[in-house]
């Protein structure tokens, strides 16, 4: 159920503009790997072109080679909705669908694959909400809107959506920077006990929930506004935050730029 | 919200005794605030206030705005009332007159001695044609909306939309006129076409003639609202949060599958709104059925024989020559179009409401 991704020479662009290049790293499966840097560094780009999200955007295009356990993702036979159902996501702002109830947010996914038996989406949704820590709280109000939920509650919601459709990897971007702190925290928790099942990768601004819930870190950084965003240095987290080996990740780090 | 102002307590009631509470800007002066002619000049003691208080100004923007939208609230109800009381006091009379059941009988001639009409047929018609034109301007409209939205490339998209909204410009009587006397012999030799394969289906049925037909009427009211759908529904699908619209891709989606998941659900009460506005337009619709109906008083489910009328199209055709109690059989029936309009309304405001619990919470 999880599954080790490989970026190679990956090099990101919005039409013209190049907004990563050349990234090199290789994520280990059941790890959480956290994912850093300045404003602009090109981190959530990085991200969401290991899900093939980054080409929705209009003139957005990926080079190099992604692979998820050796299968090239950016090949040109690979089903693109097939993989973005091996690698799940969970966004900046919570975004459950604003119509559905929070039983329908959950198996959304499950629908799209064509899963109609109503007690499969039972078992489904339960188990889901339940690795998200969310069922305890919904589980009488099912058919409640989705929407309704608090931010953090509707995070999770979103999370459990995510694994829903039982995905190999699961990425996260900055899924906490719209939440109070115990939300967050709610969401830390669970992000340990997701990683016994799953990949995960995270973007996050904030240094203190990298150091708390990764395994690895990647510092992003660009020279300058305009250039594109380099992998500048990844390592266990514990060396990154205590002994890193690159000058320019000890000044961010220790807040001295970005 | 904390700067706003307090609303003083007889604000509402227009009263004019000094009021406890202070207006924003709170640096205007004291002196400033009682001056005839109220400018917002600070008085030497800057924006921030100094000095005491300034009292609140009893005639200003605020409450000038305040009445001028009050004023213009009233106005649609004045209307309103005043339309109904019209239409009702010129009713009654004729409707007194008539020697036959308004509701039943099945014929308009009002203008004898012995006045008789009914609004049965008429009023048939009007639905009929109405439904049958939304029904196939609906999907049509959607379908060219979510291919402007989320298909097209965004110039192309922006061009396109603007041609459906021109269309929407054409004054009804060219697209009446365009019916009599372009599109009538297509469909016409359609209609033929639909009687000698399926003539068993009593809606195809009939010997003719065929042409000036429900069908004809039906198919330049569809094209006459499908603009008005068209352009409201790519509004609501261009509103979709991109966030949702993501949320459906990531989960593994095909772009069809995105629409069905986020776009369309999302925009559902603003389908529902825009085949309403369309549906209004049918309904009210005069010139382009009285040019493309047979115009015949009778009730029939036949949409490709010469025939169909519809309650406007009716007032159009029978006003030049209606005496006082044609004009108050005419109005009588305005009326009746005005109440299924009502209906029609209601109805969906109904449907939206239902769901609010859903569509408010993604406001």
């Amino acid at each position: 159920m999880a599954k080790r991704v490989s970026a190679t020479n990956v090099t990101a662009y919005y039409g013209g503009f190049k907004a990563i290049e050349n990234i090199n790293l290789t994520v280990e499966p059941k790890t959480v790997t956290a994912l850093i840097g300045p404003s602009g560094c090109g981190k959530s780009t990085f991200l969401r072109s290991i899900n093939r999200m980054h080409e929705v955007l209009p003139g957005a295009r990926v080079e190099g080679s992604l692979t998820i356990d050796d299968q090239d993702i950016y090949d040109r036979d690979v089903d693109v909705t097939a993989v973005r159902r091996t690698i799940g996501m969970v966004f900046q702002r919570p975004n459950p669908f604003p119509t559905m109830s929070i039983f329908e947010n959950v198996v959304a996914g499950l629908k799209l694959n064509g899963v109609r038996k109503k007690s499969i989406l039972e078992d489904a949704a339960e188990k889901a909400l339940r690795a998200a820590n969310l069922w305890g709280e919904v589980k009488d109000r099912l058919g409640k809107p989705g929407a309704g939920l608090s931010g953090g509650q509707q995070q999770r919601l979103c999370i459990a959506r995510t694994i829903a459709v039982e995905p190999q990897v699961v990425l996260m971007d900055e899924p906490c920077s719209a939440l109070d702190p115990i939300s967050t925290l709610a969401i830390e928790d669970l992000m340990f006990q997701l990683k016994d099942k799953f990949t995960i990768i995270i973007v996050t601004h904030n240094m203190q929930q990298a150091a708390r819930v990764s395994d690895r870190t990647a510092f992003f950084s660009i020279e300058k506004t305009g250039d594109p965003g380099r992998l500048i240095e990844y390592d266990n987290t514990q060396k990154i935050f205590s002994n890193p080996s690159v000058k320019k990740t000890e000044d961010y780090i220790t807040g001295r730029f970005g | 919200m904390g700067e706003t102002p307090h609303r003083s307590a007889d604000a509402g009631t227009g009263g004019t005794r000094v009021t406890q509470s202070h207006e924003w800007p709170a640096g205007a002066s004291a002196r400033v605030a009682e001056a005839p002619v109220s400018t917002r000049t600070p008085g030497g003691t800057g924006l921030g206030g100094g000095g005491a208080l300034p009292r609140s100004r009893r005639f200003g923007a605020e409450r000038a705005f305040r009445g001028l939208t009050l004023a213009a609230g009233t106005a649609v109800l004045v209307i309103i009332a005043a339309i109904a009381i019209f239409l009702v006091v010129k009713a009654v009379p004729a409707l007194r007159a008539n020697t036959e059941n308004f509701w039943s009988y099945e014929g308009w001639s009002p203008n004898e001695t012995q006045p008789k009409f009914g609004i049965g047929a008429l009023a048939f018609g009007t639905v009929l044609s109405s439904a049958l034109a939304l029904l196939m301007a609906v999907p049509v409209a959607l379908g060219i909306a979510l291919y402007l939205s989320h298909y097209a490339p965004r110039r192309l998209g922006t061009t396109l939309g603007f041609l459906v909204d021109l269309l929407a410009a054409v004054p009804s009587v060219v697209f009446g006129l365009w019916g009599r006397d372009v599109f009538s012999s297509p469909v016409r030799d359609f209609s033929v076409w639909l009687n000698q394969h399926f003539g068993w289906i009593p809606l195809f049925g009939g010997d003719g003639p065929f042409g000036a037909s429900v069908m004809l009427g039906a198919l330049v009211l569809a094209i006459m609202v499908l603009p008005i759908i068209t352009s409201l529904s790519r509004e609501v699908f261009l509103q979709t949060p991109t966030a949702n619209e993501e949320a459906a891709l990531a989960l593994g989606a095909t772009r069809w599958e995105m629409l069905r998941t986020a776009v369309l659900p999302y925009g559902r009460p603003g389908i529902i709104a825009a085949m309403m506005l369309g549906l209004g337009r049918a309904l009210g619709e005069t010139i382009a059925l009285a040019l493309t109906l047979g115009i015949t008083f009778g009730i029939s489910f036949n949409l490709i024989q010469n025939g169909g009328n519809t309650i406007a199209a009716n007032i159009a055709n029978a006003f030049g020559e209606a005496n006082a109690t044609g004009r108050g059989a005419l109005i009588a029936s305005g009326l009746v179009l005005f109440a299924i309009t009502l209906i029609v309304n209601i109805t969906a405001r109904a449907i939206i409401y239902r769901r609010r619990e859903f569509t408010e919470s993604a406001a």
